[in-house]
């Protein structure tokens, strides 16, 4: 850990607010997807055995 | 029409390639693309972000709060871009009516609210040492906060509006002209704060020349979060094609079924 | 298009509520903020022309939907599209009528509000001014929110959200141009853009109203 000094509240932080929200923000792309995926990999799957 | 001729299989698969015409080849090429973007972005990020906060030296005026450079420049930028790409994207859905490109723009707005909100904390919490409070109305926050605005009229006006393409529409036509009105904001807010007290701001961009220290570690972490865009709007795009190629399923099943 | 905008003052002002509505908000604002910060004339002098185009303009954001929400609802809005007056001119007309029975009687009521807050003298000129000057660009602004919102059957909240961030280089430059008025200072840029705003708000937003109603009536 590199000397911080006074700032180091503000910059600790700042940073952990920021991985915080890139993590939360990449954890929800991630399952907005799979979910959309599963979803249409379901309704295609009910497609093609109604189909044949 | 030429559709009643053929039979009813036929009339499928033209639905079909008509429906996926553009997103197909978004789907396949973003597909290729996205494991290699997920290796760069972790790469730059990686690189810019270890190096400035482990390995740059204390700033002048800043001391070590100049490392929170690091991720308030990089997140700044990219809010603005976002909101940037997010028009371009309108005004290709407007004139060309490339369906990928609507759902893209509306894929990359909660990436870019994001941004703006990283910016705006990391902002504040910057400013509070600085200026020895949390908020100062600092003309470039401000002009954030009211860009946040922008981005949170934005997506409610998808959420909304039940039919796809007229939400398309209607976001873009704000899109449009929310950027003028954006891009008036900003110099609206600065002549606003013309007269109070003028804090230091908080940049160490092109008015003062950035040490080669700061400047290499904070250019890979501006990649990064560029890189970290790109992925993240791949894969919302990806995502957005999906939903509509399910939701348009669902309503031929359901037709079928009546 | 005189007969349209015949109609809409007739049907604003027999309908009661829009008319009288936003004068009334507007002096509930006026009496609510003393109470809030305190009598002393000082303080109160210094934020008039501040709060007063703040109540000037969640004033006019009251009856925004009334601006085309009627006519969509019964069809009218279906006819006006089909009519030989372009839809341009239609919203241009209809935002003229909400600047009518909104926007021109808060511009003649602010300098008698005004008084509640102890506005100087001077700012009951200034006030006036820049208020008639803005006020067309709140109703212009406000129709394009609208005309974004009109096939939504509640979208009040969101036309509020969607509309507010437009307003705010208006609100900067009136209320500056009002303050700075009254403080005897030059007043001419931000009366200027001011001004440069409104013109440019009604000479531009029509389309982008219109297209948004044209999306809309699909």
């Amino acid at each position: 850990m590199p000397e911080l000094g006074k700032y180091a509240g503000a910059v600790l932080w700042s940073w952990v607010a920021t991985l915080v929200l890139v993590a939360l923000l990449i954890a929800m792309t991630w399952m907005q997807s799979r979910k959309a995926k599963a979803e249409l990999e379901a309704i295609e799957a009910r497609r093609k055995s109604k189909e044949s | 029409m030429p559709e009643m001729h053929r039979t009813k299989q036929a009339r499928d698969r033209y639905n079909f390639l008509w429906e996926w015409a553009n997103p197909v080849k978004f789907m396949w090429f973003s597909g290729l693309a996205l494991p290699w973007l997920v290796a760069a972005t972790v790469l730059t990020s990686a690189i810019g972000l270890i190096w400035g906060f482990f390995f740059t030296p204390e700033a002048v005026n800043f001391g070590s709060s100049v490392k929170i450079i690091y991720v308030h420049v990089p997140s700044a930028m990219m809010a603005i871009s976002a909101w940037f790409m997010m028009l371009v994207a309108s005004l290709i859905w407007l004139i060309r009516r490339h369906h990928v490109s609507a759902l893209a723009a509306k894929a990359a707005a909660p990436v870019g609210t994001v941004m703006t909100v990283i910016a705006l904390i990391t902002g504040a919490i910057w400013g509070e040492p600085m200026w020895g409070t949390y908020w100062a109305w600092d003309p470039r926050l401000t002009s954030f906060l009211i860009l946040f605005l922008f981005y949170l009229g934005y997506m409610a006006l998808w959420g909304a509006i039940e039919d796809p393409d007229t939400a398309a529409d209607l976001t873009s036509v704000l899109a449009v002209v929310g950027s003028v009105f954006a891009f008036l904001s900003r110099y609206a807010v600065n002549f606003w704060n013309q007269g109070l007290h003028q804090g230091a701001t908080l940049s160490l961009d092109k008015e003062e020349n950035i040490a080669n220290v700061y400047w290499i570690p904070l250019l890979f972490a501006m990649a990064g979060f560029g890189l970290l865009f790109v992925t993240l709007v791949f894969i919302r795009t990806r995502t957005e094609i999906r939903k509509r190629r399910t939701h348009a399923l669902e309503l031929r099943e359901r037709m079928a079924d009546a | 298009m005189i007969a349209l905008l015949a109609r809409d003052l007739r049907l604003a002002i027999r309908a009661g509520g829009g008319f009288g509505l936003g004068l009334a908000f507007f002096l509930i604002v006026s009496v609510l903020v003393p109470f809030a910060v305190g009598p002393e004339a000082e303080v109160l002098a210094r934020i008039a022309p501040g709060i007063l185009w703040v109540g000037a303009l969640l004033a006019c954001l009251l009856s925004l939907d009334r601006i085309f929400q009627l006519d969509f609802e019964d069809g009218s809005l279906d006819l006006l599209a089909t009519a030989p007056i372009p839809m341009e001119g239609t919203v241009a007309v209809k935002a003229l009528a909400h600047w009518i029975t909104t926007g021109l009687p808060l511009v003649l009521a602010a300098p008698v509000f005004g008084a509640l807050m102890s506005l100087d003298e001077r700012g009951y000129w200034w006030i006036f001014v820049t208020l008639l000057i803005g006020t067309p660009a709140l109703s212009m602004i406000g129709a394009f929110g609208a005309a974004l919102t009109v096939g939504l059957k509640r979208g009040g909240l969101l036309l509020s959200l969607l509309v507010l961030p437009l307003y705010i280089p208006t609100l900067i430059f009136g209320a500056e141009a009002a303050t700075r008025g009254i403080g005897g200072f030059d007043n001419t840029t931000p009366l200027l853009m001011l001004a440069g705003i409104t013109a440019a708000a009604v000479a531009l937003l029509p389309f982008a109203a219109s297209a948004a109603i044209r999306i809309n009536l699909r």
